[in-house]
């Protein structure tokens, strides 16, 4: 099975030995249209009385993709989770555009957000996990297009040649009708890619994609969301150990630690030349892994 | 011997056994999912009224329930017919076992799934009935199961409200006959086979749900390329739930 995966990499516009990837036929699958940016103002998480996130403050522009990095239990998985709203937030406000996602303009204030607010906003924002989460009550085919027929509406004749072209995308067109547990990792992680993607979200997050992967499969993986990161406009927060991931993928790298920023530049800087100990001492820790 | 298991009386209780099995496991089985589904609702309140039907029904023995239905209700003008009285007695009974079972395993779905149907922006129902319960039902099987053949046994006790049930017409062949011991050795007998039968439909639903799942062509697949003497019990699995 694993060599099978190996096998079905999607050949990446660089490299000379595959056929280049069908540009057009990724262009159709990616989301493309306005794209929002991402503020945190203040931004408060406590889990009991450690307090994970104390008055974070970040920008990221639309379209910007960053990279975040830090140590164990520094936050970043937390900043994800807020922003898919998997986590609630305890004070301050996070903004997905001109929108606060936790928050309902009311008055001249804010009013904590209802089931309805969090439907709307979640609309623009997708996630893949650590450990693909895909449904195994669904083949492959219906877990792409689950959500577009039932949230977003489509019809399921649009749902499926979307699921296709995804699929196209991703190396798997031949898995349609495959169940997950029939898939390696490396297959089952793109599923999960194409599966987020199919909800045309404008922002994408990536909490460490590949490290519940076998080592052999990481970098098909990776390859294949560089390339999605540099044909589409999409918004990218991604977490992740591996630096020349996040060089290839990254406009900026955010360092944290005790959730708070420590210091952030281009990828080139921060793993190049890191001014603060705290990153140096972190990026010597994963380098000697 | 023979004229006892040849009695008509023995085969026409057995029937009025499963008639009655059948109608309180599908009584059950209703109550089950409704007041397992508001045993695990966001809402606090739909969580009370589940809490409070498992609470009440699971304390009280089938048997009081029974009598409470055929003796004490009539006193207030509420009659029932004796098998409806039955029947009610172990469906509000095993309905809260049941209620337990379903919210138990619509919990022990693992998160991620519920974090990925967020993450697709699924609304709450569509999360449930798209993912969590498909997920769960084959959780449910194996418990189920066991409560399945618990009130077929349960059944027994309806002859004390005069339904002429197996136990019920066995006691008439014995005063009948006076060979008791022959009688509910018959009796006996009867029963086991019932649950075995009833066994079998559970095993049979339960292999069905762990398809749909995945998990058994992956299995019994592993064993057909592992090149075993090719069985023909494998092709058996062909026409996969879609
Ligand atoms: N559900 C939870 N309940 C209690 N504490 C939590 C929970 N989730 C996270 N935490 C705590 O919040 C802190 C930040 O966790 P988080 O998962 O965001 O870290 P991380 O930067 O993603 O770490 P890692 O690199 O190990 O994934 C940790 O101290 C963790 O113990
Ligand atoms: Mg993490």
């Amino acid at each position: 099975m694993p060599s099978s995966d190996t096998m079905s990499e999607v050949p990446t516009p660089e490299d000379p030995q595959g056929a280049p990837m069908d540009k057009t036929a990724a262009d159709g699958a990616l989301p493309h249209g306005s794209t929002p940016g991402i503020r945190f103002e203040k931004v408060v998480k406590r889990f009991g009385d450690n307090i994970v996130l104390r008055e974070l403050n970040f920008t990221v522009a639309p379209g910007e993709r960053v990279t975040l990095i830090g140590p164990s239990g520094s936050g970043k998985t937390t900043i994800l989770r807020l922003l898919m709203t998997l986590e609630k937030l305890d004070d301050g406000v996070i903004w997905i555009g001109d929108r606060p996602l936790w928050h309902m303009p009311r008055g001249d204030g804010l009013a904590p957000a209802n089931e309805k607010h969090l439907h709307e906003m979640r609309k623009q924002v997708g996630m893949v996990f650590q450990q693909f989460n895909l449904f195994p009550n669904m083949n492959v085919l219906r877990n792409l297009i689950e959500g577009p027929v039932r949230v977003l509406g489509l019809s399921k004749d649009e749902a499926v040649e979307r699921a296709r072209e995804l699929l196209d995308m991703v190396g798997l067109v031949d898995k349609i009708d495959a169940h997950p547990t029939q898939l390696s990792g490396g297959q089952q992680q793109r599923v999960a890619i194409a599966r987020a993607l199919a909800m045309q979200p404008k922002v994408l997050l990536l909490d460490e994609v590949t490290s519940a992967l076998d080592p052999e499969l990481v970098v098909g993986v990776q390859d294949l969301l560089r390339d999605i990161a540099r044909a589409s406009d999409l918004t990218l927060l991604c977490v992740t150990h591996e630096m020349h991931f996040a060089k290839d993928i990254s406009d900026r790298v955010l360092m944290f630690d005790k959730g708070q920023i420590v210091e952030e530049g281009p990828p080139e800087q921060i793993f190049g030349e890191p001014t603060e100990q705290r990153t140096r001492d972190f990026l010597q820790a994963i380098l000697a892994t | 011997m023979s004229e006892i298991i040849n009695s008509p009386l023995l085969w026409k209780g057995a029937v009025v056994t499963l008639q009655l099995t059948l109608y309180s496991a599908v009584l059950a089985l209703i109550l089950a999912f409704f007041f397992g589904l508001l045993g695990s609702s966001r809402h606090g309140w739909a969580r009370a009224i589940g809490r409070f039907y498992v609470e009440f029904f699971r304390g009280l023995p089938a048997l009081v329930l029974m009598f409470w239905f055929f003796y004490s209700l009539p006193l207030v003008g509420i009659r029932f017919e004796t098998m409806v009285a039955g029947v009610l007695a172990l469906g509000l009974n095993y309905g809260a076992y049941g209620a337990e079972v379903v919210r138990g395993s619509i919990n022990a779905v693992p998160t991620a799934q519920y974090e990925a149907t967020v993450a697709l922006n699924m609304l709450p129902r569509q999360r449930m009935w798209r993912v969590l319960l498909p997920q769960a039902v084959p959780l449910m099987l194996p418990p189920f199961g066991n409560l399945l053949i618990e009130l077929l046994k349960a059944t027994a006790i309806v002859s004390l409200i005069t339904i002429s049930d197996l136990m019920f017409r066995a006691q008439q062949l014995r005063a009948s006959t006076g060979k008791g011991t022959e009688v509910f050795l018959v009796v006996l007998v009867m029963y086991f086979v019932m649950a075995q039968i009833l066994q079998l439909l559970i095993r049979y639903l339960e292999r069905r749900s762990e398809r749909i799942l995945g998990r058994r062509p992956r299995r019994r697949a592993a064993t057909a390329i592992a090149g075993t003497t090719g069985t023909g019990s494998l092709s058996g699995v062909g026409g996969e739930g879609s």
